[in-house]
């Protein structure tokens, strides 16, 4: 038993059939190949398999894909436009705020959620709004330091922040 | 290279198109790995898709410890979908994982892929699924059915070696792998007799879960035409893989590729040869099809080799002026269920070779019993003996100088090895270093006297404010293999490095360690471009692959830099030298006077007559014009064993506000000052010390595998076991001093796994300091640390 749902994925609509507990990272990265998003626990814990949903960031790992029907995904091969990176992939790149890469896809989608809501986060604000996504290698300063340095790439360049994909 | 840093603000990564050719070594130059890694690119084990795959799941044992009655997986094999499911019984001499360090007095029992009767940890495996989908792989294997006659557990060393504990293994008396010691009883029994003062402490070194982000995983496929068997893998050590599963599965070692893709983090749990990716390569060769396995995160909790679990009774001798007489340390070190690849080097030659800290002590006595228990094995978790070492150090060094009346920071200064090389009481001779050099700098940093002043102020407000200090030590690089030989190594410790220049004038650098998040395309290009004198984006750098790299030893122990860098180095200077006999052939000048600047080979005093080395590459392919007896072709292979280790230090502080009320800690201020000899890439080397100390803070304050009384794993979930988030740690300031290594051409140290040493008995130092009680147990926890501050009083035991 299947279901057919419709989600738009970086732009580019795909319908498909389902099983109703598909999960949303399951038919992101096995059915459409977007393997940007990681799976680190299936749990809500980890954040490595975090995207947009309606602009929204969720954990993928824990909706159902046909709770996604009808809406527009944005996975971490979204951010980029025309091959120029989001400021959040010029922050990170910058400052050092990647080791191995796994929790980074996830850790960039909540971080530009932050700066959307918040264009200009204290290091406080930073750390809390990542507090559902985990990293192993960084210990998270210099991602502060990316997430800074991208909010401030924004400001000053608000027209570059809008190619983000949402 | 190698300039120290000016303050504790970080380091700026720069451009590299913004760097000087000449300055490409020592550059914190941007990661050449990051866009792959920031845009979805990047090729983690699981992002493969083969076509034809299939998928594998393991059904594990539920309990800690029993023997199995009977595996029924009739009802399993009947699912649509499922293809095969087998079990020990099903499969012709199912192999055992080997264990690659022996002990002279080691206790070496079987570990089978598939257990067959009998299970140890729960998380053993015993069955194997192949279906066509992940999802119907999971479904059947929670249909297969086992009966189990469950055995009493054990899961901690101490208890595992009492009397009448239940016996793991029936071979294994009493519990024990083995028994080892280093150091002189006799000497330090006698400088106990002498002493002044005797100070003694029980100290756990708990066990800890890696939890690399990304889990393990294998896909393997199998071309039955020519016998080729290709296991894509989560490894930190790809040759090392192909060498142990090539026994394990009888499949020859010529005819397996191990490859390494992406690979999300590691910290030694990727180290290891578990039964997993063996069955994946079994099932693929059973069924003629590619075969996916990825562990789950529940699987990775249950059967990622853990690391630590020590209980440790020290005890230090010391005089009136506060010299140091003598450490005696007893250890009871749990090694798990079966002995993994390099469990027992872990507990004993990278643990008591490092109890002389940066300290001359006169005489050293450390003895250590290996136990098994019912949890999964133990082995190398970042650091691997070396945390467990300077946490007894650093924590007894807290302690002695509490009992002489000094100040920490001045007891350590007296008792510093101050002359270089230095033999210690404990086998190793440390090659360099300036232990006043980070100490002072560190001070200086804290502003520690100020600092005193408000502990004491804050204490008057009734404010338990605390310092803690943690002078460790770092040994990277284990080698010479000849050494490594002597104490135990099944393997040797050399690093292998080919360095091969294109007819274009382009540069591939091949090396047989396995990064997994440490920038070495970016450092070892730098190392490369700096030897030949050619642009940094002229040079590729290959990793991680059994078909393309011809020989390698894999990343762990820090030891990348050390040996892999120098391994680099070592095959460009070979290549150089050659090139510069093309090149005097060409300038009809001899060898000698001919002159190796920026890449340019020139005849000295003759600066017009020169020939770039991108251009004799060329030459040396066309090969029309070469000098006699010389073979085409310009590249060069390099088996690097160095000489000894390499010793990197550091003071690393932790001041802390302690709620005497609520038992929570505040991490006021955390200050890194570390010595890893030259740097390659200071911005690298900044992020590594970032994430060690996040790991030891880690250690400190959160983390920790409990087990309960039927040895299941109570802290098997992140929402259980408390992987620290980036509101648990502080902004850390760091900073560096530079004391080059004399022991590899490149004068680096090593910088992998330093923070995970330093940090957690800085942690605790700084909240026995602040509470000033003797001892608190890790993780240090609310109700742990409010009992201690409610117990000061009394003096009890926590």
């Amino acid at each position: 038993m299947t279901r057919d749902i419709s989600l738009t994925v970086n732009g580019t609509e795909h319908e498909l059939s389902v099983e109703p507990r598909a999960l949303l990272i399951s038919v992101l990265r096995d059915e459409l190949d977007y393997t940007g998003p990681n799976v680190g626990c299936e749990s809500s814990m980890c954040g490595a398999c975090t995207v947009h949903l309606d602009g929204e960031a969720v954990k993928s790992c824990t909706v159902l894909a046909v709770q996604a029907d009808g809406c527009d995904v944005t996975t971490v091969e979204g951010l980029a436009t025309d091959g120029e990176f989001h400021p959040i992939q010029q922050g990170f790149q910058e400052e050092h705020g990647l080791q191995c890469g796994y929790c980074t896809p996830g850790m960039m989608m909540t971080a530009t959620e932050l700066l959307d809501r918040n264009p200009d986060p204290s290091e406080e604000e930073i750390r809390e709004a990542l507090e559902g996504n985990l990293c192993r290698c960084t210990g998270y300063q210099n991602i502060v330091r990316a997430v800074e340095n991208a909010a401030e790439k924004m400001q000053q360049e608000p027209a570059v922040a809008d190619g983000g994909g949402d | 290279m190698g300039a120290e840093s000016e303050s504790g603000s970080g380091v700026q990564s720069v451009d590299p198109d913004d760097v000087d050719a000449a300055d490409i070594l020592g550059s914190a130059i941007e990661r050449r790995e990051d866009p792959a890694l920031l845009t979805g690119d990047a090729e983690y084990t699981d992002d493969i898709e083969l076509p034809g795959m299939v998928h594998m799941t393991i059904k594990r044992s539920r309990h800690a410890h029993a023997r199995i009655e009977n595996i029924d997986t009739s009802e399993a094999e009947a699912m649509d979908g499922v293809i095969e499911v087998f079990t020990a019984a099903d499969i012709e001499a199912p192999g055992n994982l080997p264990t690659g360090w022996l002990l002279d007095s080691l206790e070496q029992v079987d570990h089978p892929i598939l257990a067959e009767d009998r299970v140890r940890y729960q998380g053993d495996a015993l069955a194997v699924v192949v279906a066509e989908e992940r999802y119907i792989a999971h479904d059947a294997t929670d249909r297969i059915d086992v009966d189990y006659d469950r055995l009493g557990a054990v899961t901690e060393p101490s208890e595992a070696l009492a009397d009448d504990a239940p016996a793991v293994h029936d071979d294994a008396s009493g519990n024990v792998a083995f028994d080892w010691d280093i150091g002189d009883a006799e000497k330090t029994d006698a400088a106990f007799d002498d002493a002044d003062h005797v100070v003694d402490l029980d100290l756990e070194n708990q066990l800890l879960i890696p939890n690399a982000m990304e889990p393990r995983a294998a896909v393997a496929e199998y071309n039955p035409s020519n016998d080729e068997l290709a296991v894509h893998m989560t490894s930190q050590n790809p040759h090392l893989h192909r060498l142990l599963m090539s026994g394990v599965i009888d499949h020859p070692e010529h005819k397996l590729q191990v490859r390494a893709p992406d690979v999300g983090g590691g910290f030694g749990s990727k180290i290891h040869h578990y039964a997993d990716e063996a069955l994946v390569a079994l099932a693929a060769k059973r069924h003629e099809r590619p075969v996916k396995w990825t562990a789950t995160r529940t699987e990775t909790y249950l059967t990622d080799a853990q690391g630590r679990g020590h209980d440790t009774h020290a005890e230090m001798a010391l005089s009136d002026d506060g010299d140091i007489l003598g450490f005696r340390v007893d250890t009871a070190a749990n090694l798990g269920a079966y002995l993994s690849t390099f469990a027992p080097a872990v507990p004993t030659y990278l643990y008591g070779t490092l109890l002389s800290g940066q300290y001359d002590i006169p005489a050293i006595y450390c003895s250590v019993t290996g136990a098994f228990t019912n949890v999964p094995p133990v082995d190398a978790y970042r650091g691997a003996g070396r945390p467990e070492a300077s946490f007894v150090v650093e924590r007894m060094i807290h302690r002695a100088a509490k009992e002489v009346g000094m100040d920490p920071a001045e007891f350590r200064r007296r008792n510093f090895v101050e002359e270089f090389p230095y033999q210690t009481q404990v086998a190793v001779e440390y090659d360099s270093g300036d232990y006043e050099k980070t100490l002072d700098r560190a001070l200086d940093l804290l502003d520690y006297d100020e600092l005193r002043e408000r502990q004491e102020a804050a204490r008057a407000e009734g404010k338990y404010v605390g310092v803690g200090l943690s002078a460790y030590i770092e040994a990277c690089g284990l080698a010479p293999s000849e050494l490594a030989g002597e104490l135990g190594a099944q393997a040797g410790l050399w690093e292998s490095g080919l360095v091969r220049f294109h007819p274009s004038g382009k540069v591939t650098a091949y090396c047989g360690t396995s990064g997994h998040g440490q920038g070495h395309d970016t450092t070892y290009a730098q190392i490369v471009a700096n030897e030949l004198g050619v642009d940094y984006e002229d040079v590729e750098v290959v990793e991680g692959d059994t078909d393309e790299i011809p020989q390698g030893m894999g990343t762990y122990g820090s030891r990348s830099a050390a040996v892999g860098g120098s391994a680099l180095v070592k095959s460009s200077q070979k290549l150089v030298e050659k090139a510069k006999r093309i090149a005097a052939h060409q300038l009809e000048a001899a060898p000698e006077d001919i002159e190796f600047e920026n890449g340019d080979f020139h005849v000295a005093g003759a600066p017009d007559r020169s020939m770039h080395i991108a251009e004799i590459a060329t030459q040396a392919y066309l090969a029309h014009d070469m000098p006699d007896d010389m073979e085409p072709g310009l590249e060069a292979t390099s088996f690097y064993d160095p000489d000894n280790f390499v010793f990197p230090f550091g003071l690393h502080a932790a001041v802390v506000e302690v709620d005497p009320d609520t038992g929570e800690i505040d991490i006021e201020r955390y200050v890194a000052v570390d010595d890893v000899g030259n740097q390659i890439n200071p911005k690298i080397v900044e992020g590594q010390i970032h994430g060690g100390v996040a790991q030891g803070i880690g250690q400190a304050l959160y983390e920790g595998a409990e087990y309960d009384d039927n040895g299941q794993l109570v802290t098997g979930s992140m929402q259980d076991y408390t992987v620290p988030k980036a509101e648990h740690i502080p902004s850390m300031e760091t900073d560096s001093t530079c004391t080059p290594s004399p022991v590899n051409p490149l004068g680096v140290k090593g910088v992998g796994e330093a923070g995970t040493i330093a940090a957690p008995q800085a942690v605790v130092n700084a909240v026995c300091d602040a509470l000033d009680v003797d001892q608190i147990g890790m993780p240090m926890k609310a109700e742990r640390v409010w009992r201690a501050a409610n117990a000061a009083t009394d003096g009890g035991e926590h």
